[in-house]
């Protein structure tokens, strides 16, 4: 299958980036490891006139900062995935990046492309919601950074206008002691999430601080189980908690009946899979 | 667009539209079809190539984007005419039947190799789950991507031994 024909532009900086985005506006895309884009493209569900390269324009380091973690857009899934330092310090994005896609995808896929792409069904959105992270754009107008739960607006759609370029992704540096983990159900490897939910717990003196709860393909775009997070902050963690939390994010759920199994099904799989990622989280916070 | 690429060790150049997608590329234009187009939709692993060393899926790539890059397909994989410790312990364990997802299996067995020179069946099964094989039931697959790495880490003189005559 081949895409309907468009003009390739291959920046070598940032700077050029912004400025060919600026020239060419919402005729143009952005493509960084294509692993979403070009099948998209190849189907013909896309086809935008001008594709601009960005991947030669660096943007890929992982490092901590100024108290948060900054990871350039160009991160490919593979190195996030083999981080040591994500290992030690960010359990849940280290859950999760060994479960996106498969290993031959994760060679050119970028936690960038995947944000900007917004398929419910994408994992990092999710994980970046539990753990309140958020985005920074930068076009020839400027800079600007925006919460994760602000960036994401629909089905396939950001608040990204089609002049800016998603620079670098935060997340705030963990509290003492927390964990937390990302569970995937999906019916073999490579295939979309059937369910997957990211969760992440923070205790102080013993007492959950903040609970973040992120579901995968169970609506028009990943979910932030708030009423779920709400109910957990400040009390005592404990099975029954814990349940509740469950009940929460299922009834928070919207997913669709499809090949991968009915709405009810799926909903339940969101209440386990919370439940178990609390308890996980649970275990990971004490033992920090 | 002109583009080159080094392929197999030697730079080849072509003119192509900026659509045209790597594997097609490489089939078509430079005559290499031991990489085979599967499903197209990035999910079989079938198209696999190295860039740069690393597996990818040449369906999910625009040739342009390999430009002044290095591709290794399964042809590259043979040196001065002896087969490569991968492919000679694919035939030795029986590592294929059709041979259709074999080329793809080999060079990211040979990538995992690159990375953990002895890997456990769980890694290298993990290794290989984005590479689909409909006849072998992936065992002796596993097998011989493990026999590749303990001859190679034997060294030179065990490797020659894995050499096959055509």
């Amino acid at each position: 299958m081949l895409p309907s024909r468009f003009e390739y532009h291959r920046p070598d900086s940032l700077e050029e980036a912004t400025h060919l985005l600026a020239e060419l506006g919402d005729e143009a895309k952005v493509l960084a490891g294509g692993q979403s884009l070009i099948p998209v493209m190849k189907l013909r569900l896309a086809a935008p006139a001008h594709l601009v390269d960005i991947g030669r324009i660096g943007l890929d380091t992982i490092a901590e900062t100024d108290g948060h973690l900054a990871i350039g857009a160009l991160a490919r899934h593979r190195d996030l995935e083999r981080s040591d330092l994500l290992k030690a310090r960010y359990p849940v994005m280290a859950a999760a990046a060994p479960l996106i896609s498969d290993p031959i995808v994760r060679n050119l896929g970028t936690i960038g492309g995947s944000l900007c792409h917004a398929d419910p069904a994408g994992d990092w959105a999710s994980v970046m919601l539990a753990l309140q992270a958020s985005v920074v754009v930068r076009s020839t107008r400027g800079e600007r950074e925006l919460a994760m739960s602000e960036f994401l607006q629909d089905t396939f759609t950001t608040a990204l206008e089609p002049d800016e370029i998603l620079t670098e992704v935060r997340v705030p540096q963990p509290a003492g002691a927390s964990g937390g983990t990302y569970l995937k159900l999906e019916r073999k490897v490579g295939d979309f999430a059937t369910v997957a939910t990211a969760v992440h717990l923070s205790l102080s003196d013993g007492a959950i601080e903040r609970a973040g709860i992120g579901l995968t393909a169970v609506g028009s775009k990943n979910l932030q189980a708030t009423d779920a997070e709400e109910s957990l902050a400040g009390t005592e963690p404990n099975e029954a908690a814990f349940a509740e939390a469950g009940r929460l994010a299922a009834e928070a759920s919207s997913p669709v009946t499809d090949v991968r199994g009915s709405a009810d099904y799926k909903r339940h799989v969101v209440d386990v899979y919370v439940r178990r990622g609390l308890a996980r989280a649970l275990e990971m916070a004490r033992a920090a | 667009m002109e583009i080159t690429i080094k392929i197999n060790g030697a730079d080849r150049t072509a003119d192509v539209e900026p659509r045209v997608l790597l594997g097609y590329l490489i089939r078509e234009e430079f005559g290499l079809t031991g990489t085979h187009v599967g499903c197209d939709t990035s999910s079989c692993g079938a198209c696999t190539v190295l860039l740069d060393g690393r597996p990818i899926k040449s369906c999910t790539m625009f040739a342009a984007q390999a430009d002044g890059r290095e591709v290794t397909t399964v042809e590259g994989l043979l040196r001065d005419g002896q087969l490569h410790p991968i492919q000679a312990a694919f035939k030795q364990e029986h590592g294929l039947q059709c041979g259709f997802c074999t080329p793809g299996m080999m060079l990211t067995g040979s990538a995992l190799l690159a990375e953990n020179p002895s890997p456990s069946e769980e890694e290298v099964r993990w290794a290989i789950s984005g590479n689909v094989c409909r006849c072998t039931g992936y065992m002796n697959i596993v097998k011989a991507i493990q026999a590749a790495g303990r001859e190679m880490a034997a060294g030179p003189a065990e490797t020659a031994d894995a050499t096959v005559a055509s």
